[in-house]
């Protein structure tokens, strides 16, 4: 077994670009879920809505770069809109159920045939990054230590994409001290209590789901820039759900708790398939093919959702009084 | 009227996909490849036309005995691949009618170029020599209607066990789909696994079903029910639940499409304007008599009426006297054995995929919400209305984005009648 190997995408993993794009996404969700406790299973749609924003500004409307990004955070605000008008004043379970139909009507358009043109169908679209690595500050190399090494592209893409870490957590560090962050804790605990102090609850969880929306939104960029591509397959569900178990492995309603999660989630992630496929090539688990380790990484994340839920609801950094959903 | 005919099944069930063929010896570099085939069969002999994006020719090939036909090319990019229609088997036709195909070759890379057969006359597809009385709109208007009732009501079987299930113990429960997957899994594995008759394997099948919608209720729903943990947390749960289950049927199951060993393509029959395959006359048959027997055992029976009574106040049923532990556990036993039909009856109707479930999932959601969360025979009109939307839209929507039209109802009827067709108010919070 090529152990080096193991270790070495195992370590690149804990700062790598998928950790980077689902510590926004999760960021957004923490917003929603962990701050509001508004339950949106839609948050691939708003990575989805803004990495082909970007893609289809630049590659069909020959559009720059910047314009494409504009477009794309609009078109995440304008989602979070639509998403929040017919749902916010529903119960929990009917805001879940909507959103995520409404994350599947926006899959399901991107990859039709109907609007190839536009979206490129199941292919997605590709060369819209250009105008990115134009900005690339890095010559041309690889950066690093021994087997600890990036291409200057990839390390353009992860300075960027920790620097909106960065800014998003203190973003929210900075609004959950203010009035602003109270009223939504307050909204999670008891909504008919804020209500009756005079808040607009429906306001206040509006800009909530757009301000968690927004940030979820980087995320898609940077999955469109790192990979130069968008697939409609890329923002289903199951990237929702990853967020999700992100969230409540990190703690729900910590700052930090999504960023450390999704460090924690990807590295035991990369390590698990890495030990699996070097063992399944050595011929150590006779009984499985090569095909069959890449479902283990969804089944894992099924089981620990299921476990986190049920023995540490609050993750590694919550507390137990600040989730969302009742804790026994 | 010259249809070959078969309706539902030809929708997905009886189009072809054109699945890669293992490149066989001196493969070139790069290329364009592709399989015919027709309700399974290998189509041989149809003349497929390559040329270069500007219109030079490349190559033209017929498709082998096993269906497949291979084109290398010297350089990537674009290129122009036409199927001549007249080369076709009488009884064939493209889905969708475009018979050109202009797909991008990558350096080093064999480019598979999908052509969609059906028979002649299926759904979806307008047909040229219309020779009935009735107008050709009014015709396919009410094979679509027969479509989608059959849908609705594979539909309908799943809702109702979400919806019990959900008036029962507050449970959203994200795994129902797997339900339905686990069932039509299970009767494959009878059938084609063991050999035996898809009949005696489906009602293996569907008690197999209800044993595990009883386990799942007494070693692991239950036991959270009595920690007292949260719905909401039981929702993220049931996700968690979902993922591990679709995963572990995808590892066992494999990624392919499969289809039972009975049955499969049968000649259809014709009725009036609508032209169906027997199954799915029967298949329709047992979808209705179930529902009925379990509708009218909601009505009439103890346990039934036991059961709306819990799904009303849990807590006003415990202190009359019912035992609500138990009557969840029948629930739990009757929603898993007819998620079970469900998924072998879709199954029947389309194809076998680890994905099935999760695919019709959201449809059920659909259905149970527009018939009003909680209510049982809300689940029924709701899942009767989002399967006669689906198909009947088809009319006007391209059939790739049916779902979308029925997601999109349902987000509009939260929005003005959020208790659903046959709910009430108060449930909605």
């Amino acid at each position: 077994m090529d152990w080096i190997t193991i270790i070495s995408t195992t370590v690149k993993s804990a700062i790598g670009v998928e950790t980077v794009l689902y510590a926004l996404a999760a960021i957004g969700i923490n917003i929603h879920f962990g701050y509001t406790g508004l339950l949106n299973f839609g948050q691939a749609a708003f990575m989805g809505v803004a990495g082909y924003g970007l893609a289809v500004t630049v590659t069909v409307l020959n559009l720059p770069f910047w314009i494409g990004i504009a477009v794309g955070l609009i078109a995440a605000v304008l989602l979070a809109l639509l998403l929040g008008a017919p749902t916010l004043r529903l119960r929990a379970d009917y805001l879940a159920i909507v959103t995520i139909a409404a994350a599947e009507i926006v899959r399901l358009v991107f990859r039709s045939v109907k609007f190839k043109e536009v979206f490129g169908g199941s292919d997605g679209q590709r060369g819209f990054s250009d105008g990115f690595y134009a900005l690339n500050p890095f010559p041309e190399g690889e950066y690093g230590i021994g087997w600890f090494t990036f291409s200057h592209r990839l390390l353009w893409i992860m300075l960027v994409g920790w620097v909106l870490v960065a800014i998003s957590c203190g973003i929210v560090y900075l609004l959950m001290r203010s009035p602003w962050g109270r009223v939504l804790k307050a909204i999670r605990e008891d909504e008919d209590a804020v209500r009756s102090l005079g808040k607009n609850v429906f306001s206040y969880k509006m800009q909530s789901l757009i301000l968690g929306g927004v940030i979820g939104s980087l995320g898609g960029f940077v999955y469109g820039l790192a990979y130069a591509s968008v697939q409609p397959d890329v923002f289903g569900t199951e990237t929702t759900f990853f967020a999700y178990t992100i969230v409540i492995l990190g703690g729900a309603a910590r700052v930090l708790g999504p960023v450390v999660g999704s460090m924690i989630f990807w590295v035991l992630l990369v390590l698990v398939n890495g030990v699996l496929s070097e063992a399944v090539q050595a011929g150590y688990i006779p009984f499985m093919t090569s095909i069959q380790v890449g479902p283990v990484r969804y089944i894992l994340v099924g089981l620990g959702l299921i476990l986190l839920l049920i023995f540490r609801p609050q993750g590694i950094f919550g507390d137990k009084r600040e989730i969302a959903f009742d804790v026994r | 009227m010259r249809r070959a005919v078969i309706a539902f099944t030809a929708f997905l069930g009886g189009l072809i996909f054109l699945l890669a063929v293992p490149a066989q010896a001196a493969a070139p570099d790069q290329g364009l490849r592709g399989t015919l085939k027709l309700q399974g069969q290998p189509v041989n002999g149809v003349k497929i036309v390559v040329t270069t994006e500007g219109g030079q020719p490349v190559k033209e090939v017929t498709s082998n005995a096993q269906g497949a036909w291979e084109v290398p090319v010297d350089k990537p990019g674009k290129y122009k691949v036409t199927l001549d229609v007249k080369t076709l088997p009488p009884n064939a036709v493209i889905r969708g009618g475009n018979a050109v195909r202009t797909p991008t070759v990558f350096s080093g890379n064999v480019s598979t170029v999908l052509f969609a057969l059906q028979p002649k006359g299926a759904a979806g597809q307008p047909t040229a020599e219309e020779g009935g009385e009735t107008s050709p709109f009014l015709d396919q208007a009410a094979q679509l209607t027969f479509e989608g009732l059959n849908l609705g009501l594979i539909i309908a079987l799943a809702a109702l066990g979400l919806s019990l299930i959900y008036g029962t113990t507050g449970l959203t429960n994200f795994a129902h789909g797997e339900l339905v997957t686990m069932g039509a899994l299970l009767a494959y594995m009878f059938n084609v696994g063991f050999g035996l008759h898809l009949i005696p394997a489906a009602v293996i099948a569907v008690i197999a079903g209800g044993a595990l919608g009883y386990l799942q209720d007494r070693l692991f729903w239950g036991q959270l029910r009595r920690r007292g943990t949260g719905t909401i947390a039981m929702m993220i749960i049931s996700i968690g639940v979902a993922l591990f289950l679709r995963y572990v049927f995808l590892i066992l199951f494999g990624g392919q499409n499969e289809s039972f060993a009975q049955y499969t393509a049968q000649p259809g029959i014709e009725i009036g304007p609508i032209s169906a395959a027997p199954k799915n006359f029967v298949a329709m048959g047992i979808e209705l008599a179930v529902l009925v027997i379990v509708g009218v055992a909601l009505l009439r029976t103890r346990t039934g009426k036991a059961a709306r009574a819990v799904a009303d106040n849990p807590a006003l049923a415990a202190s009359s006297g019912i035992n609500v532990d138990r009557v969840i556990r029948i629930i739990w036993t009757t929603g898993g054995a007819i998620a079970a039909l469900a998924g072998i009856m879709l199954g029947l109707s389309q194809n076998l995929k680890y994905t099935m479930g999760q695919d019709i999932l959201l449809l059920i959601f659909a259905g149970v919400t527009l018939g009003g969360l909680g209510t049982a025979f809300g689940a029924l009109v709701g899942s009767l209305v989002v399967g006669l939307f689906i198909q009947v839209s088809t009319l006007w929507v391209p059939p790739e984005l049916k779902s979308v039209g029925a997601l999109a109802v349902l987000i509009i009827v939260l929005l003005f009648r959020p208790q659903g067709i046959l709910g009430r108010r108060e449930r909605i919070g």
